[in-house]
């Protein structure tokens, strides 16, 4: 679904992604975590568009993108990242509804995906009408992903999702959003540098430091056969987090 | 915030141009400069030359010398009245002008006819309290030499002119330096209460007995005569000239003196003044149309709300894409930002001087620099506004599949919007109080009666403009915010991204 094929980005003196290859398969949920500063941010950046790689190419089902297949291939990008990036001038609906109606789309088409995504992400229609600021953290986060899912996009792009929530609603949508991408069977990248995320919900981990791969892999082959000291530090700083889930998947 | 474009505006703007004031082809202005003796003489012309049935309009108080002169070459107005030695030592200095003669011919070579002498001799005198010459032992200009620590103050005119303040303390070896302009009509109340010492006044002055002022004798000869004089463009209508002619030697300085008392000290109207002199000299009956304060009212209240209307929807359809620029693209923002800035600080009145070779006199120029005062403010806000929407909005904006422009119409101006309006608000108000300036330049407006109050020292004049215009201001202040209240959702009036957190 998602292919990147040594890509690679500097910021003025600094090297911020060393050449980078990967994918992301169809149903595939890949997540990169990292400390700040590991260039995973960068990486998510340069698959939205908001910047330009220096070398390599990126493919999105196959589409190489560019500045000219760009506007195209967002629409079949879903996004959300820490707070919900949310229109705070709009109402949720507006908010959910606004590449629609920017597309075109009948008015009944578009209350009948509303209805269709609030099931799957388990929110009233109430909420509809209220503003962003009107919303907890954790309905802002589910009109988000309503927002980004609502085109049926190919590929599903978080950036921190969960960043910002406290502990019991991020426990919840954790577990809502592991369903829903497995129910939808969507490809996604995440992005995160939380290793309790990253083990609940990756198929394929990979770990960045200071703009390098330094191992990818399943949560458990991070764990028992870690490829140097730092991942096995990275580990165990949040090892709590990580215990708390495997608890929880099992 | 897609009204901001709407053609709503146009249309208004269109409108309010069309019943723009403007003189028809056969009507004839006199123009007067913005003090009494001129105001006086400009509307004793103006009956005499309506009385021989020529069309033709008193523009009063339109400024200082050169916005007059200016005007008269570009054919704005069609005559005024000027002094001789303000012409020759002023308007056509370097041409070492020594005679009326030469000073005729001279006027010529730039197509300006100039009348024999009306009469009095206004010249330029250094006036003090009679009761602090007396005890200072002072008679003669050349005596103040002895006194620097005297404080001066003259009228802007006399500060900046060739034959003012710059020769004459050449000419005299003047020591004192605490020398400051003044407007002339205030300098009379400086004299009274002792803060300033020594005023330029001129001879034909009504208050020079009122105040009991002491003239300082010109004991070297420095100012030049100010005899009265008509002039006008040659290429003016023969009846016009022939009306201008008649006054020729009709006031003496007795007489100027008597009738600028009757206005200033009297509180007679110039029209009253002059219909008057006319009746009794030429034997016109003039009619006086004296208009009630609420006549006064709705024609400044009118001419007001076109300049600020035309001016301030103008800026706004141009500093809003302009903000947007400035922005989107920070280099030439920088220079949107620079520009505008050093624009804004222009003295107004030099702007006018400026504009009125190519924009002419009245609401045109007045508009013009309304427009350019209103810019700033509106386009830094709206680049502000912009600026400040946090970058996870806007990529998101971006990142969903809004093209850059669809973006721009659908979250960040709306984002902006309290920005934009607040910037709007501020340039209105900046905006009406600067409208008053405009009376400078015959624009009338509410500036119209502050000018007149403050010339005769009448501060229920001053009010007839001030209060209007203060009590304006706050009604476009309640009408912007009742738009905000309008344009923006709820959750947007008070805190522009603010979230809860929880």
């Amino acid at each position: 679904m998602l292919k990147l094929n040594n890509i690679s980005k500097r910021y003025g003196k600094e090297q911020g992604l060393y050449p980078f290859s990967g994918s992301v398969e169809q149903g595939q949920t890949t997540v990169v975590i990292g400390p700040s500063g590991c260039g995973k941010s960068t990486l998510l950046r340069l698959v939205t568009g908001l910047l330009q790689p220096d070398s390599g190419e990126i493919l999105i089902d196959g589409e190489l993108l560019s500045t000219l297949t760009l506007p195209a291939l967002r629409l079949r990008l879903g996004y959300v990242i820490q707070e919900g990036g949310l229109f705070p001038h709009m109402t949720a609906k507006a908010n959910i509804s606004i590449m629609a109606k920017f597309l075109n789309w009948e008015e009944p088409r578009i209350d009948a995906r509303i209805g269709e995504l609030l099931d799957l992400v388990q929110l009233s229609d109430d909420y509809l009408s209220r503003y962003p600021a009107e919303l907890s953290g954790g309905q802002r986060q589910r009109i988000s992903l309503m927002r980004a899912l609502m085109l049926d996009p190919d590929l599903l792009l978080m950036d921190e999702p969960l960043g910002a929530l406290d502990p019991m609603i991020r426990f919840d949508l954790q577990n809502d959003l592991k369903k829903i991408f497995a129910r939808l069977n969507k490809s996604v990248l995440m992005v995160t540098h939380d290793i309790g995320e990253a083990a609940f919900f990756g198929d394929e981990l990979i770990l960045l430091k200071q703009g390098k791969v330094v191992q990818r892999g399943t949560i458990s082959d991070l764990t028992h056969k870690p490829a140097d000291e730092f991942v096995t530090c990275f580990i165990n700083a949040q090892r709590h987090k990580f215990e708390d889930n495997e608890a929880v998947a099992e | 915030m897609r009204r901001f474009f709407s053609i709503d505006y146009l249309a208004a703007l269109l409108a309010s141009i069309l019943i723009l004031p403007s003189a028809s082809a056969a009507e004839k202005v006199i123009a007067s400069k913005n003090f009494t003796e001129n105001i006086i003489l400009a509307e004793i012309a103006t009956q005499i030359l309506d009385s021989s049935g020529i069309v033709v309009r008193h523009e009063v108080n339109l400024g200082g010398s050169r916005i007059l002169w200016t005007a008269l070459l570009t054919g704005e107005i069609a005559a005024y009245p000027e002094y001789t030695g303000t012409l020759s030592a002023e308007m056509l200095a370097g041409k070492k002008i020594e005679s009326d003669l030469e000073l005729r011919a001279a006027l010529e070579d730039l197509g300006i006819g100039m009348t024999e002498r009306i009469g009095f001799n206004n010249t330029y005198v250094m006036g003090m309290l009679e009761q602090v010459a007396e005890s200072l032992n002072i008679s003669r200009i050349s005596d103040l030499q002895r006194h620097p620590d005297l404080a001066f103050a003259f009228s802007n005119e006399f500060m900046d002119r060739d034959d003012g303040w710059t020769g004459l303390r050449t000419r005299y070896q003047l020591p004192q330096s605490n020398v400051r302009g003044l407007d002339h009509d205030l300098a009379y109340r400086g004299l009274e209460s002792k803060s300033i010492d020594v005023i330029d006044l001129y001879s034909t002055d009504a208050e020079i007995e009122y105040y009991r002022i002491r003239s300082l004798e010109d004991d070297r000869n420095y100012f030049p005569d100010y005899y009265g004089v008509y002039i006008y463009r040659l290429d003016e209508d023969p009846a016009l000239v022939e009306g201008l002619h008649r006054m020729t030697g009709k006031i003496d300085d007795q007489l100027m003196v008597t009738l600028n008392a009757a206005v200033k000290l009297e509180g007679r109207s110039e029209p009253e003044v002059a219909a008057d002199f006319v009746k009794q000299k030429f034997s016109i009956e003039s009619d006086i149309v004296e208009r009630s304060l609420f006549q006064r009212f709705v024609e400044n209240t009118r001419q007001h709300l076109i300049l600020v209307l035309i001016s301030l929807s103008a800026a706004i359809c141009v500093a809003i894409p302009l903000g947007v620029v400035a922005a989107r693209l920070p280099r030439c923002g920088q220079i949107i930002l620079g520009i505008s800035g050093v624009l804004q600080t222009i003295p107004s009145l030099a702007l006018f001087v400026f504009l009125i070779p190519v924009l002419g006199i009245g609401g045109p120029p007045t508009v013009v620099a309304l427009f350019i005062y209103s810019l700033l403010p509106i386009i830094r806000n709206t680049y502000s506004g912009l600026h400040d929407i946090p970058a996870a909005i806007r990529e998101s904006a971006l990142v969903i599949g809004l093209p850059a422009g669809a973006s721009l119409r659908l979250v960040e101006l709306p984002l902006a919007t309290r920005s934009i309006l607040a910037g709007i608000k501020t340039s209105a108000v900046i905006n009406i109080g600067t409208a008053t300036l405009g009376a400078l330049i015959g624009a009338g407006g509410y500036g119209q009666p502050i000018l007149t109050g403050i010339r005769l020292d009448d501060i229920g004049l001053i009010l007839e403009g001030a209060i209007p215009a203060a009590i304006l201001a706050l009604l476009v202040q309640g009408i912007f915010e009742f738009i905000e209240r309008v344009l923006l959702p709820a959750p947007m009036r008070f805190a522009q991204t603010g979230q809860r957190n929880d």
